[in-house]
């Protein structure tokens, strides 16, 4: 008895609610009609309850699941793991802390910062940047993403540029590089249909301009090195000029330089040697002319273990 | 207190259920006695609405499409035109350099990364007060922009369910409230924020200001289950965002309220809501006052507004709006009534044939 009148009182709540339009009078009617049928058997609304609390423990059960698919992002074979922007927290970290609003997309002068998708599993929605397309130049100077990002995982105990530790680059195929190979370029690095774009500080300070638009002719090929944004910082203290008036600005190591090696047999030629000072901004994998990007970051900076190896310690982790 | 209380469970599940006769006020009490008997025809009923349509049809879906379509716009201009408005997405942003951040997704990084930033209260207390001021689950109605298109995906499943190509299954209320909790859950132990990875609010939003994703796949899925199987399925039994919200609701003073003095119980309201459960209270006999403002679940969004043939359902801001005083006296329903004779016996014959007499007076 308790039963059927529980069962009543649940249906007019929340079944009639989706059903109705019926008018007052026939409900009336309805409900009479049906305490006969409870008083007959078990009642078609107890078993429509029934059903009712199976189908929500489906559905339950469904959707939970399907937000769990989050642990399996979806391999992409030979891909590396993406860079994150200035100053995000290590990996997991920055998963759990990010709110996936992209302010920090939005004030990115170069566009370098982008934002995962649903195939990265619970990285949907948090940023990234492919180096090899757009890489973080600094021409904002004062980490805009840092100051946009609301949550802190773009730490803002991030103060400059030199602080960064995005990753840590490599020669990661030292017989493709002109460098070594004793070749020069000449012409646009990346082609003329690249459209990733790097600020350079004698043609516009404040703008950057179309990586195409400004070709290049050297005898040796030193792209990554001229480019290099710490490079270009540690140059202008050196001349006594700080980037932004600001001695702090200044580098303390060096990133990147070109050095007459000597091989084993014997062989000397040019190369490129990256040093501590390197943050991983990924401009010398970017303006890398050859058709594989020579010189790629691939290294996280402080544990110095490979990228990809990060990436697939945690798939790991996550498959446990 | 009370009803904060009853308003809360509601919104967890609970099913509103017929007051008993002595939780009635005394005016509402009367005011039923009258209403008994009392037939109101289909015909009756049409020419009711068009009467009080006339000049406004779908008023206020129209000013809720024309403001989430706004400030989800406002979120696109404000990046590809860079005029910085309303910078970020849906989950956070800046309104003009100020922090916002969606209470749902605050909570969620919170719980996943057991950290408070200041950056982040500043923006979660300054939504909370906002969406107090403006009623709770208006951010559904309002702003969703999953809301918006569900909207469009349930007049298709209305339409199909019509011709029964479509069904809906329902599910207990109740699963909403677990859903929270296993998302408050999942979010403490994994440290992901799991919910964010299914919220189709923020996947929209994100679509709608960087771009379309492979994310929108799951949003289809999940419109197509709508359409299909179970109306509002989403925003009825899973979202959390809604109760994060509907508890923010609780206290405001924005809300829609349900007078019953011209009610005529036929529901329509019911048969156009998200949240009917807030609306039984038009069922007759389960209002337990003349004037009483719906639940914390209501999203605002004003439908049953627009439905309502008798104007007994009205925003108020409670303190502010001036409702017109209804001379209860004048009604030609409740003739000389209220003096004394209401518990006594009245001929019911005779109470029906004043009712018809009043009725032809209206017509």
């Amino acid at each position: 008895m308790s039963d059927s009148s529980k069962d009543k009182s649940s249906d007019i709540g929340s079944e009639k609610g989706s059903k109705v339009s019926a008018s007052s009078p026939t409900q009336v009617k309805k409900s009479k009609g049906k305490k006969k049928n409870i008083t007959r058997g078990p009642g078609r609304r107890a078993q429509e309850a029934r059903r009712q609390f199976l189908r929500s423990v489906a559905l339950t059960a469904g959707v939970t699941s399907i937000s769990l698919l989050g642990f399996m992002p979806i391999p992409s074979e030979g891909k590396r793991q993406k860079l994150r922007p200035p100053g995000a927290l290590a990996e997991e970290d920055y998963l759990s802390s990010c709110i996936k609003c992209g302010q920090c997309v939005q004030v990115c002068p170069v566009n370098a910062v982008k934002l995962d998708d649903i195939g990265t599993g619970f990285g949907l929605g948090t940023a990234y940047i492919d180096a090899r397309e757009q890489a973080c130049d600094f021409s904002c100077d004062g980490l805009q993403c840092v100051l946009a990002c609301p949550t802190g995982s773009l730490t803002h105990t991030l103060d400059y540029t030199h602080d960064t530790r995005m990753g840590f680059a490599i020669l990661d195929k030292p017989k493709l590089c002109l460098a070594v190979a004793g070749k020069g370029f000449k012409g646009q690095a990346r082609g003329p249909d690249y459209e990733g774009l790097l600020r350079y500080e004698e043609i516009d300070r404040w703008n950057p301009i179309p990586l195409k638009d400004h070709p290049y002719d050297v005898e040796i090929c030193d792209l990554c090195v001229q480019a290099c944004p710490i490079e270009q910082r540690y140059n202008q203290c050196k001349d006594g000029k700080y980037p932004s008036g600001d001695e702090n600005q200044c580098p303390p190591e060096r990133a990147i330089g070109l050095e007459l090696i000597e091989e084993k047999n014997g062989v000397r030629h040019m190369k490129p040697v990256i040093y501590d000072g390197c943050v991983g901004c990924g401009v010398c994998e970017m303006i890398c002319p050859t058709n594989e990007p020579s010189i790629i970051i691939d290294y996280d900076k402080l544990t110095k273990r490979p990228l990809s190896e990060q990436y697939i310690a945690k798939s790991k982790k996550a498959g446990h | 207190m009370n009803t904060y209380l009853e308003s809360l469970a509601q919104l967890f599940g609970r099913a509103p259920r017929k007051p008993r006769k002595d939780e009635l006020s005394p005016a509402a009490q009367k005011m039923y006695f009258y209403k008994k008997g009392e037939k109101v025809t289909k015909a009756q009923l049409i020419a009711l609405h068009d009467e009080h349509h006339k000049n406004s049809k779908n008023k206020w879906r129209k000013r809720r499409w024309l403001t989430l379509i706004g400030v989800n716009l406002l979120f696109v201009l404000s990046f590809s035109l860079d005029i910085q408005l309303l910078e970020g997405a849906l989950t956070a942003s800046r309104f003009a350099g100020f922090h916002m951040a969606d209470l749902n997704s605050a909570l969620q990084v919170m719980l996943a990364h057991k950290t408070v930033l200041i950056n982040l209260l500043i923006g979660v207390v300054t939504v909370f007060i906002m969406w107090i001021i403006l009623g709770g689950r208006t951010f559904c109605s309002w702003v969703c922009p999953y809301h918006l298109v569900a909207e469009w995906a349930e007049t298709l499943h209305l339409w199909l369910a019509k011709r029964g190509w479509a069904k809906n299954y329902t599910f207990h209320r109740g699963v909403r409230a677990v859903f929270y909790v296993i998302f408050a859950l999942l979010a403490i132990v994994t440290g992901y924020t799991v919910y964010e990875l299914i919220s189709p609010t923020g996947i929209l939003s994100r679509a709608i200001i960087y771009g379309p994703t492979m994310a929108l796949v799951w949003v289809a899925l999940l419109l197509l289950f709508e359409i299909f199987l179970s109306r509002r399925a989403w925003c009825r039994y899973i979202c959390p965002i809604g109760i994060t919200y509907g508890i923010v609701g609780v206290l405001s003073p924005l809300r829609v309220t349900y007078d019953m003095t011209d009610c005529k119980h036929e529901g329509d309201c019911r048969a156009v809501c998200l949240v009917p459960h807030v609306l039984d209270l038009t069922i007759k006999n389960r209002s337990i006052d003349v004037e009483v403002g719906l639940g914390a679940d209501c999203t605002r969004c004003g439908l049953c507004v627009d439905a309502c043939p008798t104007s007994s359902l009205n925003f108020e801001f409670k303190g502010l709006t001036h409702k017109p005083e209804k001379a209860v006296e004048e009604r030609p329903l409740m003739p000389e009534s209220h003096s004394s004779s209401k518990e006594s016996a009245i001929d019911e014959a005779a109470l029906i044939s004043k009712k018809e007499k009043a009725k032809e007076e209206n017509v």
